[in-house]
């Protein structure tokens, strides 16, 4: 168990060290998906989703299974966030199929999403508990989905304005990505 | 940046979606696999990834702990300047135990490590501690003289401090220098040269005010929380000098 | 049915078709631990070792993996060489281990060598699909060595640990922080943008000119 307060544990993985802008986990939905605030926010609520899950297999794994194997942690990590997101995405096609076929090929690409490994790797690292893991998945879908708006935003702005031919397409959302970084580290500090 | 001919992430993704969740009854697909086959071939990949992996680590597990083993004796040797060897202890139930109960993992308990001279009387205790910092958890490592009451070193473990700035507290060896002179506790950080020179004063790196005062609290809190257990006296060492660890 | 030579395969991953710049697949590695010159090749020889390895094994099994099941077997193979290339990294470079952290077992999720076997591996012969992985692996070397070194020759002044300017250079901290990370990348994105646009030009201008010269 972790000495970190569950406050700091949500407010860090918040803002401070976002997931995004900070630890650059979730980085192929930044760039393929933030270009209509929409769109960035229900992918957004989907990874949350998904990142909550993650938190709690990663703590059931870790406390019951993994303790005599530790080093069949990768495997089982990927092949649960991989069955993790088959489940979510059966469930979205029967629940909500307009939302379904909005996201269409991003569902499935949460499972080489970064985050949900990153997550389920930092929390065992920092040997957070069950609540500890939860606040931690919140707070870091939270900021991932913050980060994502905050880009899609800019972006819908961007479009209406004279960029040089050159800059359009990543490189452009790389520099405004790196600014927004910037910003966010006037966060740290705050606790 | 997508120049024709050129795949992205996205292309590869949709290539693999469209020829991947193929359904049984597909016609393109050449012939219907069995389902048994497909799960014996998962099954038997999977056994055969499990066995190289083990092997592979019966191989390095030994020098990885060897290493863990090394680091930790380094650091506990840093910040208990003159001890000869030193024997770790479990905090149980709030007393110190040499063993950890049957079953107990050992990372859910925390660690005093009680350094002894040549006659194997006590010589100061050494613990760790990480809070967060400024920018992620500090992880401090430092000695403590219960007798006198003053410390006897410090050494950050674990630090992702900005570059520059926080990164100073184990870079600036000013400021380490001062948890090595004996300061009484509980510590109390002050700006440089505003202290009026009491004896448990530590002047805070100017810029990184908030990292420093975090290393100063974290051994604050960590004294406050071993209080009662030291209270009690510091436990002989043991007969056995194999549960202990000898210096270099 | 073969249409690209052995030469081919190789080189095309070097720049041409480099993951990293021109894909943009494995951004979240590039990105993360390019602070310095050091880290950079530690990561780029630990992904170079699971692509490599992953293509060779499934190349000469493609044969036995049903097509429904490939993409679970790829990631199994995958996770396989990234759990031993973590221990090995550990047991031999604690150092660079330590820096790495996380990063290392997040190779698994790197789009690129995914991409690779997909793509490539699994309809490519043994050493076909040997020469696409080490391509691939070298172009993505490219790629992060050129941010670390960026990164770390401003952020730090020095090169994998040398200093270059001495002790008076005032180095540009952020370089070696997250934003710089991603600027560095966003600025070689638009100087590459930039080179490709002239060679267009001057393409569409030698055209042009032949076009004239013939009428």
């Amino acid at each position: 168990m972790s000495d970190q307060t569950l406050f700091s544990i949500f407010f860090s993985a918040l803002v401070v060290n976002n997931f995004t802008l900070a630890l650059f986990l979730g980085l192929c939905p930044f760039m393929g998906v933030s270009a209509r605030v929409e769109t960035a926010l229900r992918m957004g609520l989907a990874n949350i989703f998904v990142l909550v899950l993650t938190a709690l297999s990663a703590w059931f794994l870790n406390t019951y299974i993994l303790e005599t194997a530790p080093y069949l942690r990768i495997i089982s990590f990927i092949i649960v966030i991989a069955s993790l997101v088959q489940i979510v995405e059966m469930a979205i096609k029967k629940l909500s199929p307009t939302l379904f076929r909005q996201l269409g090929i991003y569902l499935p690409l949460i499972t080489t999403n970064c985050a949900i490994l990153g997550l389920a790797i930092f929390q065992t690292n920092r040997g957070y508990g069950f609540m500890q893991g939860l606040t931690f998945a919140v707070g870091a879908g939270l900021g991932l989905t913050l980060a994502l708006v905050l880009m899609a935003s800019i972006r819908e702005s961007v479009e209406f304005s004279d960029v040089p031919g050159i800059a359009k397409g990543t490189g452009l959302v790389l520099i405004i990505a790196g600014t927004l970084s910037l910003a966010f580290m006037g966060f740290a500090g705050l606790l | 940046m997508n120049q024709e001919g050129n795949r992205n992430r996205i292309d590869v993704a949709i290539e693999v979606e469209n020829t991947g969740k193929a359904e049984p009854q597909d016609a393109r697909a050449p012939k219907e696999v069995s389902t048994f086959r497909l799960v014996a071939t998962l099954a038997l990949a999977g056994a055969l990834a499990g066995l190289l992996i083990v092997l592979v680590n019966e191989h390095t597990k030994p020098i990885i702990d060897k290493y863990k083993a090394e680091q930790l004796q380094l650091s506990v040797y840093e910040v208990l300047p003159g001890v000869e060897h030193y024997d770790t202890w479990y905090l149980v139930d709030g007393a110190l135990a040499l063993t950890l109960p049957a079953g107990a993992k050992e990372a859910d308990y925390k660690r005093l490590y009680i350094g002894r001279d040549k006659n194997g009387a006590a010589k100061g205790v050494a613990m760790s501690r990480g809070e967060s910092g400024f920018q992620d958890v500090i992880m401090v490592i430092f000695g403590f003289d219960p007798v006198k009451g003053v410390l006897s070193g410090m050494k950050i473990l674990d630090s992702k401090e900005t570059p520059g700035l926080g990164d100073k507290i184990f870079k600036d060896m000013a400021f380490v220098n001062q948890f090595f002179a004996g300061p009484q506790t509980p510590l109390l950080g002050v700006k440089s040269g505003a202290g009026k020179g009491q004896p448990n004063e530590i002047d805070m790196i100017t810029g990184a005010t908030i990292s420093s005062k975090v290393v100063i609290e974290i051994i604050n809190n960590a004294l406050e929380e071993w209080k009662p257990v030291l209270d009690k006296g510091i436990p002989e060492a043991p007969a056995d000098p194999a549960s202990g660890e000898a210096a270099q | 049915m073969k249409t690209t030579t052995a030469q081919q395969d190789f080189i095309r991953g070097i720049w041409k078709e480099n993951p990293v710049l021109i894909q943009m697949l494995g951004l979240c590695p590039a990105l993360a631990v390019t602070n310095s010159v050091a880290n950079a090749l530690a990561m780029s020889g630990a992904t170079f070792f699971v692509l490599s390895c992953s293509s060779v094994l499934i190349s000469t099994c493609k044969r036995f993996i049903p097509h429904e099941v490939r993409i679970s077997a790829y990631i199994l193979v995958i996770a396989t060489f990234v759990t031993l290339a973590d221990m090995l990294l550990q047991a031999y470079a604690p150092v660079q281990h330590k820096e790495l952290g996380a990063f290392i077992a997040l190779i698994v999720v790197n789009c690129m060598i995914l991409g690779r076997q997909e793509s490539f591996s699994a309809k490519n012969s043994v050493f076909r699909s040997l020469l696409d992985a080490f391509g691939t692996g070298i172009g993505f070397t490219i790629a992060l060595v050129m941010m670390g070194g960026f990164r770390e020759i401003l952020g730090t002044g020095s090169f994998l640990g040398y200093s270059l300017f001495g002790p008076n250079f005032e180095p540009w901290v952020i370089m070696v922080l997250p934003a710089g990370g991603f600027l560095t990348l966003g600025f070689i994105l638009l100087a590459i943008g930039a080179i490709e646009q002239r060679r267009k030009n001057k393409t569409a201008g030698k055209a042009e000119q032949m076009a004239e010269a013939s009428s």
